[in-house]
Parts: C-alpha cells; structure tokens; sequence
C-alpha cells in the first residue's frame, strides 16, 4: 500500500475514535498525530484492522522540545508483518504532566521501551507493570536525554573526592 | 572400611523436614558467558530455572546524548560504536535515515559496496557468535575456528577503511573511499576459502550428540511470544516467521540481489544455530553478486554541500586527510580552506523532519529514529537496537529450564551489550 493510501486508511479505521487527530505523510512516511486520552484503544484498532493490522511494535521513544507546547512528544513505530507497511503514532505531552496510558497490554513488548522512555525523558507511562530505570542506576537524578540537561554534567565519585563534570573541570 | 558414596548428597535436611524455599543467584554481570556486562538474577528451585530477571544498563555510554552535540557527519563514528560486533549495521541505517532527510541518494557504487560491507560484517558477527558459543557450550576448537576466519574479514576491513571495528566507512552521501588496490581479489580468496569451512563448522557441530544435547529443544520461544515480546532476527526466524528487513522493506538496491531468507520451525537454540550457518552461506552468494556488479564510478554523492570536503586516504592511524589535499588547502586555495573550515566545524545541514530507518543487522531489526529541527546538529537520535528488545524474552525462554541451559540460551540469541546499553 502507497502512503496516501495507507493514511487514508488510518484515518478512516480511526474515525470513530476522535484519538487520532490527525494524519501526515512525509518522506512516505505515514505519522498519526494522536491524543493520549483512549491511546491504546486507537492502537488496538489499528491492530485488529485487518487492512492494516499493526500487529508488531518496532520502538517506543520520545523527543523533548523546551518552550514549545506540547513540549514531549512520545513516538511509537508500528509495524504489520502480513502487510509489510509502517505507522509512527505520535503523541504529545506538556510539560507540567507528561503522563500517557502504557501500551503493554497491546504490545507486551513495550516494557522496556517505556522503562527506557521513562529513564531519559521523565515520561510517566501510566499502568505500566514495572516503570522503573532500566539504563541508568536507580539512584540516578534527573532524565538525561532532556534537552534541559547538559552533555557530561555529572559528578562523579572517585576514591573519595568529586570528579567536576568534562565541561567544568578547570585542569 | 567403606564410605558411602552417598553421604551428604541426599535430598532432605538434617531435620528431615523439605525444604520448600528458592534460591537467588546472581549470574553476572561479570561473567565470560554472558557476552559482555548482562546480569541476570536467576530464582533456582535445586537446578531449575523458577524466574529470571535480565538487568541492563552496564555498558551505556550515553551515545544518543553524544549525537545531539555533534555533527551530522561525527555522529557517525557515534553510532557505529552502539553494537561493536556490526559497526557497519550503525552506520548504514544512520546513513540511510539522514540520507532520506536530506531527499538523496548514495551512487550506485556505493550502494554495492555498502552491501558488500555489510554482508562481510554479517559474516564476522555470526563467527563471533558460533566462536563464543562453542567455547560457552565445550566445544572451544569452534572458538579458535571462529575468530581465525574472523580476522580473515577484519583484515579486508582494515585494508579497506583503516580500522577492524567502529569504521565510520559509510558516511552521509555514500562511503568515505574506493577499495584500496588488490581487494576484490582479497575478497575473492575468502569467498572461496569460506564454504570449506563451514562445511568444517557443521561437521563439528551438526552430528555431535553433545551439541545436539545441549541446543535441542533447549530456549524454546515460539512465534507468538517472539512476535509480542518485539524479538527479530535468527531468533524470530527460527520459529518460523521470515521477517528480513532486506526483503521486506529493501534498502540499498536488496530486492535485486538474489538470496533466501532462511527459516526454521523449532525455535529452539538448535534451529538459531542452523539459521546463523546458513545465513552465512546466503551473505557470501550476496558478496559474490556484489563484487559482478561493481562498476567503476563514484562512491561518494558530490554535492560540495553534502560530502565531506577533503579526500581521504589510510594513513598508518586510519582514515585521514591525504596529503596532497592538506597542501592544497593550507598553500594553494582559499576558498578551499575555507569551504573546507565551513564544512569540518559545521558540516551538513539538513531539513527539519523524521525518519525511522530499519535494517536487517546480524542480530534483527536495527531502527533509527533520527529528527532534524532544520540544525547543523541532529535533533535526537533513537537507536532501536535488536539486542535490547530481544534481551527483554530471556525470562520467557529460560523458565522453567536449568542453570546450565541458561548459558545456552544466552548465547543462542546473541545479544551484544554495546548495543544493549548504548
């Protein structure tokens, strides 16, 4: 399926819902702009749709946009095996909440790309069975992968003194 | 006087009462067999596996943050240090993702030669892999075998780009250089040196009773739970579902070359080990066809906006600039030393969008997500590594089974922690 057909028929399996709010194809990518309110009942249509049936989830990330709004917008790449086509479903957070539903229940294997998420970016997926950091240490502060954090600004600890981050050391 | 054999090793307690409760070890994340720093907390009941609990993040090096603050061009040499065994997978799928941004296209030549590499990388990474997991099975010829045939491969690399791993060979618009003199025929001598020792691999492994015993039927992942659970690559495959990003959704001109995508139907470690040994077979036929087709051309796009201004040859350190060039910047040209400066300290700059690339990387389903806001720098770069999403089935393959299985379901899915952690 061409994109404009493929986005034809996205916007046409989602209609009902109103979560898609609307559909862009770019570079003959097809991109589902999407609100997080019934997020996983949308995928679960575009799921069992068998023109499309989305059935395998590639990757779940995010990107941060300071002084924007929404500021986060979480992106998820669908995948069909029968159909061989794709769909990023993109949705976006503001700052002050950046909650969205997990959608581990319609693809299981979301777990740790959302643990991941959560890790760089501070997006709360809600209803996740195990939403803790997977990359860094648990004690760790701050989201890294923020635009808001520095390169390298970490202290660190070493035979008992404070190493000063790369960009502050004075030697 | 005799000593009952026996003594100390029968099942109950001294107070005769069963014990019931389960134990946790630590597997990790210092251990040979757990292919670099993965830790798994194992809960045994005696020798079984009750649950298993995968815990990453040893090896990350912050290499998506690292991107952000480069060049479209440095971020190359970022990228293609994420999954170390197939640096060229990096590169590629980065290349590719920003060359769809930018709306171009590497020449034809240098989209054979991106092939070529690839399929050779795919080559040493599955003789990493059936070197290290011989060794971890017993079977520790295969690992002398399997890094001896390796360096036959590191070697043309090296010839080729300056260095054996983390190349940086593909760049934006194509790759950095022709072929040195002499390496087609290199590469010749080793496709035909490569099917004898395979045909050795599998008459040391395919009838040993030992390796059958410990493959067979061992790490059982059918195709429902791979698919759920995102797994791709050899794994996925050996249940029975092609998925290959070369066929599926070609790159690079894949859909003209001619080769199978292997499948198997017992999704144990047994059937991953046959699909690596003739995934191999499949890459040399694809070098074979890449090496008919190599016509002489440019191997780099030649928009002054877009490739890299110097020429470039390998010095005893790598890939630098060629002398010739740096004469006629530093004596002869301004406006090459100029253009130069200009494209060294801000290189490309590409138009504001998104694109999720995927390829096939020896391990599964390589994505990048790259976004430009219209910079000199990229805006995010999102490595969807395969090893990381197909770490996350260890717990579904190992329940149930033994410790020692542990070890060869670890190595059957061939994770690499560079790519892992990132």
């Amino acid at each position: 399926m061409r994109a404009a057909e493929l986005a034809e028929r996205v916007r046409a399996a989602v209609a009902e819902t109103a979560v898609v709010v609307d559909v862009v194809v770019a570079r003959d990518e097809v991109t589902a702009i999407a609100d997080r309110s019934d997020l996983l009942g949308a995928l679960e249509k575009l799921r069992n749709d068998t023109e499309l049936s989305f059935d395998f989830l590639s990757s779940v990330t995010a990107t941060d946009w300071p002084g924007r709004s929404p500021r986060f917008w979480v992106a998820y790449e669908l995948y069909s095996l029968s159909h061989r086509h794709r769909l990023r479903v993109k949705v976006g957070l503001p700052e002050e909440d950046p909650r969205v539903p997990s959608v581990t229940p319609a693809y299981p294997t979301a777990n740790w790309h959302e643990r991941e998420t959560y890790d760089f970016f501070g997006i709360v997926f809600d209803g996740h069975p195990d939403l803790r950091r997977i990359l860094l240490p648990d004690g760790w502060e701050s989201h890294p992968l923020r635009k808001t954090e520095e390169l390298g600004g970490v202290n660190t600890r070493y035979k008992g003194a404070f190493i000063p981050p790369v960009d502050r050391r004075t030697t | 006087m005799s000593v009952d054999p026996r003594a100390g090793l029968h099942d109950e307690s001294p107070s005769g009462e069963v014990r019931e409760e389960t134990m946790i070890v630590n597997l990790g994340p210092q251990h040979p067999s757990t292919h670099g720093v993965l830790r798994l907390l194992l809960e045994l009941d005696g020798e079984t596996v009750v649950s298993c609990r995968p815990i990453i993040g040893y090896l990350h090096t912050g290499i998506e943050k690292n991107c952000e603050y480069r060049t479209w061009q440095q971020a190359v040499a970022f990228v293609t240090r994420a999954d170390y065994l197939s640096p060229f997978f990096n590169e590629l799928a980065y290349c590719l993702a920003v060359e769809r941004l930018l709306g171009i296209e590497a020449p034809p030549r240098a989209q054979v030669l991106r092939v070529m590499f690839a399929e050779m990388n795919r080559v040493s990474s599955h003789l990493v892999w059936l070197a290290t997991a011989g060794l971890e099975l017993g079977a520790v010829s295969l690992m002398l075998y399997g890094f001896r045939e390796r360096e036959r491969i590191l070697d043309i690399f090296e010839a080729a780009t300056g260095l054996r791993m983390n190349h940086a060979y593909f760049r934006i618009g194509g790759v950095v250089m022709d072929l040195p003199e002499g390496a087609e025929d290199r590469i010749r001598e080793f496709l035909a040196m490569m099917p004898g020792r395979i045909g050795e691999y599998e008459a040391i492994l395919s009838r040993n009773p030992i390796w059958i015993g410990r493959n067979r039927g061992v790490g059982y992942l059918s195709a429902e739970d791979a698919l759920a659970l995102g797994v791709t690559g050899p794994t996925l495959r050996a249940a029975g579902v092609a998925k290959d990003v070369r066929r599926d959704e070609p790159y690079c001109g894949y859909d003209t070359y001619d080769f199978e995508v292997v499948t198997r139907e017992e999704a144990d470690c047994y059937a991953r080990f046959e699909i690596r040994i003739e995934e191999m077979k499949q890459s040399l036929a694809i070098i074979g066809q890449c090496l008919d087709r190599l016509e002489p051309g440019a191997v780099m796009v030649q928009d002054p906006k877009v490739r890299w201004p110097g020429e470039l040859e390998v010095g005893p350190d790598g890939i630098g600039n060629s002398p010739a060039y740096v004469k006629h910047i530093m004596e002869e040209s301004m406006e090459a030393l100029i253009h130069h400066f200009k494209m060294v300290t801000e290189g490309v700059q590409v138009p504001a969008g998104e694109v999720y690339q995927p390829v096939e990387s020896p391990r599964g389903e390589l994505g990048l997500y790259v976004v430009s806001n219209g910079d000199h720098h990229p805006y995010r770069v999102k490595i969807r590594d395969p090893s990381f999403v197909n770490c996350q089935a260890i717990p579904t393959m190992m329940a149930g089974g033994l410790v020692a299985d542990a070890i060869a379901v670890i190595s059957s899915f061939d994770p690499v922690m560079g790519g892992v952690d990132r």
